[in-house]
């Protein structure tokens, strides 16, 4: 029998859970807290953004979510630019001290896309200032492959927009990426409930990238722990090996032996 | 209330500098240690560019503010 998942790996760090959350859009911060420990997630997405100078006792983030627990991936959210997203992740290592970051410049709205022509320049920044780069980007195999052969650690292509909670809309591009890979793919955007999480794991994907399904579920801490069971459902279907669709009935008992 | 520090500083004028982008009185040869304790924050907590430049925390003590310095505060907070 096939060991229980041995997890996985990016720049040098090793995971066990497949399940990586981000921080973004509860209602508050034990709320937060709650389903991130339910997710059972090493690793959690961040932003980075001024402090409230009229509120300098408020809670912060980590008094809730503890950088020691959890490896903290701060993201560019926001930045349209790569000079914006090298400058916010050099404030970002500073404050948190480490080099492991999330890329994302992106096109405006409505489809905040990934704006491949700004992150291919800002991965080119970081990567040359030390970063060690897991980078959110269009669900291009060229454009992915390009992203690996730069330096960047892992791949994060979209399942579908951000936000929209719509599930992997783009099976066929998200395997080819995943063939062509030699680092880690998450799928990162689109995953709305269990079963998207299940199937992107099915696909092959070495992680899944989780916030607004969870954050945004009537019940956070239900939906994290149902998050956490479909990717280790589709990683388990994925080892698996999947049957072969047919497009013809086959009966499951045998048709001999039958009492006349 | 930021200002308090400077007007107890009776020999110098204070300085104005800019946090976040909001106009902060301090008091003249003010270090940046200082500053972030005058606004009441844990250096612990957060990450400082001065001048577009970042500042290690180590270097809080020595780095004095100057008229018009341009300070980012920032911290972590939940995204996605």
């Amino acid at each position: 029998m096939k060991q229980a998942d041995e997890g996985w790996s990016v720049a040098g760090r090793k995971f066990i859970s497949r399940l990586v959350v981000g921080t973004g859009k509860y209602k508050d911060l034990p709320t937060t807290a709650a389903a991130i420990e339910a997710s059972g997630a090493e690793m959690v997405t961040v932003a980075v953004r001024r402090v409230n100078l009229s509120d300098p006792a408020a809670p912060m983030l980590q008094d809730y979510v503890s950088p020691g627990r959890y490896t903290y991936l701060p993201n560019t959210a926001g930045c349209f630019t790569a000079d914006q997203a090298v400058r916010t992740l050099r404030l970002a290592r500073e404050a948190g001290g480490w080099n492991l970051v999330k890329l994302e410049v992106l096109g405006p709205a409505p489809t905040l896309y990934p704006d491949m022509q700004g992150t291919f320049e800002a991965a080119a920044a970081l990567i040359a200032d030390g970063f060690d780069v897991m980078v959110y980007c269009a669900d291009d195999p060229i454009a992915a492959k390009r992203l690996e052969e730069m330096g960047c650690v892992a791949i994060m292509p979209l399942g579908a927009p951000i936000g929209s909670g719509l599930g992997v809309q783009n099976p066929l591009m998200i395997k080819m990426i995943i063939e062509n890979a030699r680092v880690p793919v998450l799928i990162d955007a689109g995953v709305g409930t269990a079963h998207d999480a299940a199937f992107a794991m099915e696909l092959g994907c070495d992680a899944v990238l989780v916030n607004s399904a969870i954050a945004m579920a009537d019940d956070p801490v239900l939906m994290a722990r149902a998050m956490a069971a479909g990717v280790a459902a589709g990683r388990l279907a994925y080892r698996a090996g999947r049957m072969p669709r047919r497009d013809a009935a086959s009966a499951s008992s045998p048709m001999t032996g039958l009492i006349r | 209330m930021p200002g308090d520090i400077a007007t107890m500083n009776g020999t110098s004028e204070p300085i104005n500098v800019l946090v976040n982008g909001a106009p902060v009185a301090a008091a003249a040869g003010v270090s940046l240690a200082g500053l972030i304790a005058q606004l009441g924050l844990d250096t612990r907590k957060v990450a400082v560019e001065r001048n577009r430049e970042i500042v290690p925390r180590s270097g809080y003590q020595a780095v004095m503010l100057s008229q018009a310095d341009e300070i980012e505060i920032v911290h972590f907070i939940g995204g996605g």
